[in-house]
Parts: C-alpha cells; structure tokens; sequence
C-alpha cells in the first residue's frame, strides 16, 4: 500500500514494529494530506507540524530498538477541548484566544506515554456545545461525505466501465456526488471529519450528550463514549462535568478499543475517575456472542423517524440474532424526558463553569469603564450565541426562585432515566441496541435548524439518555442511506463493561463493513 | 412558564453577558422556546425520588492534607491580559 494515511492504527502499528515503515514517513504523509485538504474540510485550527516530526524521530529511536510503546509513532489530531501544553487549546470560543495551557491533560499525557504523535488541533463546537459543528469560532468543519445519485449511462458496447457496473445492455449505473456541503455533526465535528477523510490515523473526541457518538455516526466512523469516570476529565476544558467524558474518534473497531485503552486511567487528580484496573479492550474483539441478550427499546422508535433509520434498525437486529445473540424487546420509559432533562442540567452547570471567563485570568478581554463593564463587555464579545442561550438558561433555572422547578426537577428525572436502565440491565439484557441518530447528515446552515434551538437538540436524542445515565455508548457505521450517506447503530452497555461494546460492535462491522467517502477535496 | 425581555435582561447581568435592546428580543424568542420544550419534565411523577447527586455510585475520593503543587505564580499568570509581577490587573475595584 503505497498511502500511508490509508493504513488503520492496527496496520500501522505492525508496519511500524515490523520495520517496514518509520514513524517519520507516516507523520509526514498526514501533515501533507492534511496541507492538501485542510482549506476545504477546515479539520484542524492548528497544525503542529514541528512538533509532530519531533515526536516521530523520538518515537523511531525507540522503534529502531524495539521499545515502542501501544501506539509508538501512530500519528493523532486532538480536539481543541484537550489541554495540550504550549500549544493552541481554546475550545474553538473566541474568548480563549491566545491560550496556551502549561500543562497538559492526563488523556493526552496518556498517549504521548504510550508513543503517539500529535499532528495538531481539531475543530469543534464552541466550549462543544452543538451538533453541527457550526458554532465554532474557526468556522464550519465539513463532511467528507457529500449526497450521491445513482444515474443510468448509456456505454458504447465497445467501451468497458471504469469502476462502474457494465450491463449487458451497454448501460451502466454510476453515483455521482452533488455539491451540497454537509456538516460532519458535532460537537467533535473536526475529530470525525479528520478520521474520515484520512488527516489523522484517530483522534480524541469528547462526549456530554452525543458528541462523540454523532459525528461518529455521520461520517461512517467508530466513535465510543466510555462510562463516566472512566477516562480522567483532568485538563480538559470543563463544559457540564456531570455529563463530560472523553472517548475516540477512529476508522474501526479495533483502532476504537486501541485507543481507548490508552486515554483511560485511574487519575488522583479526578475525583470522579473511577478505581478500576483498565483491561485489554482488543482482546474483546472477536470473541463469540452467542447468547447475549441484546434489548430493543421500543420508545426508541420515534415518531417521524426516516423509513431508512428503521430499515438500518432491523437490520442490525437480524446481524446480532445471526451471530446467536438473543433479541429481546425492552421498554426504557423514561426516554422522553432525557433530552428535556439534558437541556436544564447541561446549561446549569454550563453556566457555572463558564463563569471563568471573565478577561482576568487567560483569554479575551474587552475594557470597561469598571470591572463589571469589563466582565460583561468581554464575554458578550467572547461567547458566541450557541454558547450565550445556554448560560443563560443555566442562569436562569438556577436563579432563586426557580431553582426547585427546574434543577431539581431534572435532577430527579435523571434519577429515573437511569434507574430505567438498571431496571433493564438486572433482568439480564448485556447491550441495548438503537440507531445512532434519527437521520444522515444534514447540510451546512439547515435554514430550519437555526431557526429553531430545539430542532438542533434533537440530534442527540438517541445518544444523550446515555450520558444522563452515565453509561457506556458506541456509534458503529452500519450502512448507507439511499443517498449514499453513512449511518450509525449505537450500542450501549452496563457501567463499565465497554469490552461487550467492543465485542458486539465487530460483530456488525463485520456485517456491514467500513465506509470510506469518495474523494472530492 | 416563560420569560419577559426585562426578565433576559436581568438573567444577562447575572451572567455577566452584556446584551443590546435588539439581543434581549430575540434571546426572549429563543430562551421561550426552550423553556416550553422543558415543560414537559412537570408531568413526570417524582414523589419519591432523590435527585441525582452522583451518576457513579462512588464516595468521593479525599487525598491526604499534604502541599503537593505550587511555585508556579509565573505558569499562573502566563496566560492573563494584563500583570504586573506575578499579579492579574484589573480595573480599580475598590475607590
């Protein structure tokens, strides 16, 4: 193979042992692809190209000895929420212009322990809060995927098909890709694009109410959100940290379970992280799922939902029955309520954690005539509008008088949500299997989407009951719409037990392939 | 229940987000929106139900009262607008 950027993290991982390629000749083949498409796709909001080529001459020094860690030369792009010491980490929000941590995050820290490379900074949602990834401050990422047409052409007989069909007729059917820009989901937009589009070999990502998984699920990659607690929060730029974990974006399973083993850890510096040994997520891949209990929820099936969402449904039911998994219809009856209950929890402590940016300690500042002016005049200037509703509510449901009816009310239904889960885990389901998101991906400013607040949130629907719940979820691609478009299934699993999810998500990877975009960029 | 632009107003200040006439008026639209979409969590029935303190069942961990960081005033301030020897500056505060 001669593109290197092809290679997935357990190919090059062999190449790189085997001595077949350096660390150096595979960096250098990202940071060109990247140079190449980055003005089209908008990935990356900061390229570390010096840095990248010292980390791969360190990590051929230790290859050349045979002392290469897990990921040793693998060369990554990190979402912008990372700590990353010295270089660009700003949640893609104008308010943090100009940051530049001196320290660097234990997820990060993590892989750069085990011998990964970093390539640069991925694009996001600003402070990722969005599924579109438009709200960032660096402008839209876009989706590798673009909408197809098959069209019939007539050939001359003489004439063989290059790459298309050749009937017997002398037609043949091609796709054809239309122009309109669509939006990789967000809010780790840049890492899903990245991974898709070959500008990194896998990327980090984060996930408070689907944003791992979402992106993941529009652009035909593996993304996992791990079990709260399970991956170190510490140097991660703080969004709702109830909610908050950080999981991979990657181009298959296995690459998901590599990754992963190397970003989590028990971290002191976390009181959240849980004490629990990390175990070999690999070694969970392949093995047999015969008599697993896989649950259906039936309130997963929503009103209004694509034909094509329900037909990718049954058939992931009928790859995990084929596989001698046995199917089981469960009700999670709280689900409703998930994405309302999102929507009070999230902006609270949202607007608690972003009170930091006042224009004293790092970032923008906006002079006024006192220090209060200067407050309020930095962060008007600072935030974009995604990011100002939702510290608005967050102040608003937190403000006297309302804190009862709504915090607490939320708070409570969060209770439920999750004791809806518990319910359905002790009567013996192992994985809980839903569609990923209730559609493709849809084009860069939807008109009805900004127009409506709401309309947006809703992408999350399937993905958010999951964090409210502080379980584990994965996105695995599992087709293509009738445009051509990838589409996720999401599985979700009892509080630690992720190797299930990585068990039962190669069953469907194996099913329904990986999906890789037709180059146009 | 849903919100006036006085209201926004006053939910800005205490955000410390300053807002123009014409910002308060859509944010009213917007923050309505939202509020009637969360309406919704008033038919659930939680008597009975604690609300959620910890989504992990774990007692929070306590590190030993030791000093395990510190010296680091330039890292501190490295990042900050304005300083003057090792301090942020900010507007006169106090007359």
């Amino acid at each position: 193979m001669s593109d290197l950027t092809r290679l997935t993290i357990s190919q090059a991982r062999a190449k790189l042992h085997g001595k077949e390629i350096t660390a150096t000749e595979i960096t250098e083949a990202y940071l060109s692809a990247i140079d190449r498409a980055n003005p089209a796709l908008n990935a990356y909001v900061a390229v570390t190209g010096d840095k990248a080529r010292d980390m791969a001459k360190i990590s051929d020094a230790r290859l050349v000895k045979g002392e290469g860690g897990a990921l040793e030369g693998i060369p990554l792009g990190i979402k912008d929420l990372f700590g990353t010491e010295g270089v660009h980490t700003q949640a893609c929000s104008h308010v943090l212009d100009g940051f530049k941590p001196r320290y660097e995050s234990t997820v990060t820290s993590n892989l750069w322990a085990d011998g990964a490379v970093m390539l640069g900074k991925l694009n996001m949602d600003e402070f990722a809060m969005g599924s579109s990834n438009e709200t960032s401050y660096y402008g839209p990422v876009i989706n590798p995927w673009r909408r197809s047409r098959l069209d019939t052409v007539v050939m001359p007989t003489t004439h063989q098909g290059d790459g298309g069909f050749v009937s017997a007729g002398g037609t043949k059917t091609q796709r054809s890709l239309d122009n309109a820009q669509l939006v990789p989901g967000g809010s780790s937009g840049g890492s899903a694009t990245a991974v898709s589009a070959f500008l990194c070999a896998g990327a980090t990502a984060t996930d408070t109410g689907g944003s791992i998984r979402q992106p993941a699920a529009f652009t035909g990659t593996v993304g996992i959100k791990p079990t709260y607690g399970r991956c170190s929060r510490w140097g991660i730029v703080a969004f709702a940290s109830s909610l908050d974990q950080a999981g991979p974006i990657a181009r298959d399973v296995r690459d998901a379970a590599i990754l992963l083993k190397s970003m989590a850890s028990v971290d002191p510096k976390d009181t959240t992280s849980v004490d629990r040994p990390v175990p070999d997520y690999e070694a969970a891949i392949g093995k047999p799922i015969k008599g697993m209990k896989v649950g259906i929820p039936k309130e997963y099936r929503v009103e209004g939902m694509p034909e094509e969402i329900e037909a990718l449904w049954q058939k992931g039911i009928a790859w995990l029955k084929d596989a001698g998994a046995e199917i089981v219809d469960i009700s999670l009856p709280h689900t409703k309520y998930a994405l309302p209950a999102y929507y009070i929890v999230a902006p609270a402590e949202a607007s608690s954690n972003l009170a930091r940016y006042d224009g004293v300690r790092y970032g923008l500042r906006v002079p006024g005539k006192d220090i209060v002016e200067m407050y309020e005049k930095t962060r008007a200037a600072g935030f974009g509008r995604e990011v100002k509703r939702r510290i608005m509510i967050g102040t608003y449901v937190l403000s006297a008088g309302y804190y009862d009816a709504y915090y607490l009310q939320a708070q409570k239904v969060r209770n439920l949500i999750k004791r809806d889960f518990e319910n359905v885990f002790a009567a013996g389901v192992d994985v809980i299997l839903t569609p990923a998101t209730p559609s493709a991906a849809f084009g860069i400013a939807d008109e009805d989407m900004a127009a409506d607040p709401v309309k947006m949130y809703l992408n999350d629907i399937f993905t958010v009951t999951v964090n409210m719940a502080g379980l584990p979820g994965i996105a695995v691609p599992a087709g293509l719409d009738p445009k051509g478009l990838p589409l996720g299934l999401q599985l979700i699993g009892r509080p630690f037990e992720e190797e299930t999810l990585f068990q039962t998500a190669a069953v469907i990877e194996q099913a329904a392939g990986t999906f890789q975009p037709e180059k146009w960029w | 229940m849903s919100v006036d632009v006085k209201t926004v107003k006053r939910v800005a200040h205490l955000a410390r987000i300053a807002v123009s006439e014409d910002d308060a008026e859509r944010m009213t639209g917007e923050l309505n929106a939202i509020l009637g979409f969360v309406e919704q969590l008033n038919e659930v029935d939680v008597s009975g139900v604690e609300p959620m303190t910890s989504v992990t069942p774990m007692e929070m961990k306590k590190r030993i009262d030791v000093v395990t960081d510190g010296n680091k005033a330039a890292d501190i301030v490295a990042n900050a607008p304005a300083t003057d020897e090792n301090f942020f500056l900010v507007p006169k505060v106090v007359e």
